[in-house]
């Protein structure tokens, strides 16, 4: 089947005439943080509730992706006057279906656009989540779905494509911050029949699930943003490489294929023009080194999940030696709307350098956790006490820690830094994919540094020397702090061994393993200095 | 093929294009310290042994990896490098179980003589004392994984080389580990020509020769630069 661009609008508008049949339409969350505290329950409730009442033709059930409250779910939004109901159960299926008073359902009732957790928000990754079901294509249409990818292929050349990516000013979302535009062009100008476009979904970093809420949630958003890099870039196949633990984010992403594939918005003649545009999955098998991008190519090709040095970059030689455009769920998730709205609207958020949103899952001992989608610049500050409502029961920030075992701790007198690639560098810590980490007073930053070390000594691949033996010794000697054994030899070793990670390592697993111990013995030395033992306190070796 | 003009340790030099730091620095003899580079085998640029400053590049380059260009200005031997490379080899010999006193390549060991060319005196991290295994199922060879460095020169060689694929790598991180097959003892090993080709080129004593006696086990890579030689130039049969 064939689908041309003025189709596209015709069956967004009849999906839209559809919704509109209904009086009420209640938005179930069904990804994988509320499905994992009975959202499934709650949907099917609903729906059988809709059914006993007769009301088939007034109500409609919709499964959407993470609204972001996920310390507060199963969540379930009311179209009609946006109230998001927080924590609902199967028996509450009465008063959201026939909207009879209940004062219970009441009490759990928030305003979306007061509540602090999302007033301050800027959406435009998460637009659709909450909004679109996943696992219909018609819904993504109707939401404008598909149509930047029209418009590109339509009334754009590939090169306006690149130049409008630039122009956005756009920055790689899985960590790193190397301008899109610029990363777009390099793969752009090389003469090659055959080249490639990955998403990179390895996500890995402790406590981090941005990339698979928006593969849960809005799976045909990353297609499309595949899709039109494809058109730019000169590519025609495209790889997702997911890992193995997001059964959820695969299986919508599986049938997101599909259907794009069978309305012929991908496939031999992308929205029936010249455009040839396929996408497979790759599944991870969980080594969190495969995140990195040319272990990720090696995995692709069937090899073992072990780093190449670079140069050659993969925008020259990547998959299968070929020129290969590798970016992250999240950047891929910003295309379409830059290419609808314009390089203009995109770059006029955020700060000089950084622009757009970024999304943060926000986890560890606040009030709320979740997801959140603040525009660049926004201070760390708002994210953790306005957004997360600060630490649970009422105690004092520590530190929060961004960026995983790549990143490093921020402390309290610090919070107040821009969230922008170049701020969180400045203090010790990076943007990293998006996991952010609230500690409060009761934490150990010694722990922590021996966690994250531990982390990174258990996913080297053990290829070079440095990550392989300097993990594993630099983590013997986080042990002796904890273990309150540790002597000043040691710390002036830990400092050496972190020295030679940083400098020596093939790649940045070991180049940036030292960081979240770096940065806690920065700002927190007094916490290494009692952990060692007495008597060995100013005795150097 | 364009000829580079070059500057390593201030001394000027040349090279064709596509050649690497490593192997000009050889040509000129400047040794630069390696252990998994071994000419003959495509490289991988495991060991950061012989990692090298270039001017205008904020990280440290594997020389054998890093491909010349004109005017480009090398440091071999920084005092920086030097510390590197000596804690870099301190940790190797903490890693496994490098008991030189009992060991086939007891004076004839690359590891050995770059410890001593590095000038390590006493290893500053605490040894971890692996267990592993030692296989001895193989009629002619032995490994013994106490003493590889998985510096990977054998499974190159026997896949690029010999062209048989019996070695490659399992496990990661400390418990990286050879593996013959897909795991198998390596007398078991279908693919095994037996033609001794890792044991030659492996830098250590974990590959050996079965019955050879502390400080007997010298290996002789000269027969890889014949090959090669031979397969570039398409020398198939001797000439009459």
């Amino acid at each position: 089947m064939t689908t041309t661009p003025d189709e596209l609008g015709e069956r967004a508008e009849k999906e839209l005439d559809r919704q509109k049949t209904f009086r009420e339409r209640l938005h179930c969350c069904t990804a994988a943080g509320c499905q994992s505290c009975g959202g499934d329950a709650v949907k099917a409730g609903l729906k059988q509730r809709v059914k006993d009442a007769g009301l088939e033709a007034q109500v409609e059930v919709v499964g959407t992706g993470c609204m972001g409250l996920c310390s507060k779910g199963p969540l379930v939004k009311r179209e009609s006057d946006d109230a998001l109901f927080l924590e609902v159960k199967p028996d509450d299926a009465q008063a959201l279906v026939e909207a009879s008073p209940s004062l219970s359902l009441e009490s759990r009732r928030v305003d979306m656009k007061t509540h602090p957790f999302f007033a301050g928000q800027l959406r435009i990754v998460l637009a659709n989540a909450g909004k679109v079901d996943p696992e219909r294509v018609e819904s993504y249409l109707a939401a404008g779905g598909y149509s930047a990818l029209a418009q590109a292929l339509t009334t754009m050349k590939p090169g306006d494509v690149v130049a409008e990516v630039t122009k956005a000013g756009l920055r790689g979302r899985g960590g790193a911050g190397y301008p899109t535009g610029v990363k777009w062009q390099l793969v752009a100008k090389q003469v090659n029949e055959t080249k490639y476009v990955v998403c990179n979904a390895d996500e890995g970093d402790p406590g981090a699930f941005m990339d698979r809420s928006v593969l849960e949630g809005d799976p045909h958003r990353v297609l499309e943003g595949m899709a039109i890099a494809g058109y730019a870039v000169g590519a025609n196949h495209g790889y997702v490489y997911v890992r193995g633990e997001y059964a959820l984010a695969i299986s919508r992403l599986q049938t997101a294929i599909k259907q794009a594939e069978k309305e012929g918005i991908l496939g031999a003649r992308v929205l029936d023009t010249n455009f040839r545009f396929q996408v497979e999955i790759r599944i991870g098998a969980g080594a969190f080194v495969c995140g990195e991008e040319t272990a990720l190519l090696n995995s692709i090709e069937g090899k073992r999940g072990e780093p190449r040095p670079r140069p050659p970059y993969p925008p020259e030689q990547g998959l299968w030696q070929k020129p290969t455009l590798i970016n992250n769920v999240e950047t891929f998730a910003n295309i379409a709307p830059i290419i609808s709205r314009g390089s203009a609207w995109f770059s006029n958020i955020g700060t000089e350098k950084s622009k757009g949103t970024k999304v943060f899952a926000v986890a560890g001992k606040t009030k709320h956790s979740g997801l959140v989608e603040v525009a660049m610049g926004t201070p760390v500050r708002q994210i953790v006490t306005q957004m997360a409502g600060g630490i649970a029961g009422g105690g004092k920030v520590k530190a929060i820690q961004t960026g995983g075992p790549s990143g490093g701790c921020v402390p309290e007198h610090l919070l107040d830094v821009p969230v922008d690639y170049e701020s969180l560098v400045a203090v010790g810590s990076m943007m990293g994919s998006g996991g952010m980490i609230v500690m409060d007073e009761t934490t150990s930053m010694v722990e922590i540094a021996r966690y994250f070390m531990e982390f990174c000594m258990d996913e080297s691949c053990g290829k070079c020397v440095p990550c392989r033996t300097g993990t594993v010794q630099m983590h013997t000697l986080l042990q002796k702090f904890c273990d309150n054994e540790a002597t000043e030899a040691d710390l002036d070793l830990l400092k050496k061994l972190a020295d030679l990670l940083r400098a020596t390592s093939l790649c940045g697993l070991g180049q940036s393993a030292p960081n979240p111990v770096m940065t806690a013995l920065r700002y927190f030395p007094h916490e290494f200095a009692a952990c060692m033992k007495p008597a060995a306190k100013g005795v150097h070796s | 093929m364009s000829v580079k003009t070059l500057t390593i340790d201030g001394k000027m030099m040349t090279g064709v294009e596509g050649d690497t730091v490593f192997t000009v620095a050889f040509h000129n003899q400047v040794q630069i310290p390696r252990l998994c580079h071994l000419g003959g085998v495509p490289d991988v640029g495991a060991c950061r042994m012989c990692l090298v400053e270039v001017e205008g590049r904020s990280k440290l380059s594997a020389s054998c990896m890093t491909t010349i260009e004109e005017g480009m200005v090398v440091r071999t031997d920084t005092e920086q490098l030097r510390e590197y490379r000596k804690l870099l080899m301190e940790l190797l010999l903490a890693e496994g179980n490098h008991v030189c006193s009992v060991c086939v390549s007891n004076g004839n060991c690359e590891l050995q003589d770059l410890a001593t060319h590095l000038g390590v005196d006493h290893v500053r991290v605490p040894y971890r004392h692996p267990r592993r295994e030692v296989d001895l199922s193989h009629e002619r060879f032995g490994l013994d994984q106490n003493r590889c460095i998985a510096c990977t020169r054998c499974v190159r060689t026997c896949d690029e080389v010999e062209g048989a694929h019996v070695w490659d790598m399992a496990g990661r991180g400390e418990k990286l580990h050879l593996v013959a097959d897909l795991g198998e003892p390596w007398g078991n090993s279908e693919n095994c020509t037996k033609c001794g080709k890792c044991v030659q080129v492996c830098p250590t004593g974990a590959l050996f020769t079965k019955g050879s006696a502390v400080g007997e086990m010298e290996k002789d890579r000269s027969f890889l630069k014949y090959i090669v030689y031979g397969r570039e130039r398409h020398q198939w049969v001797k000439k009459p």
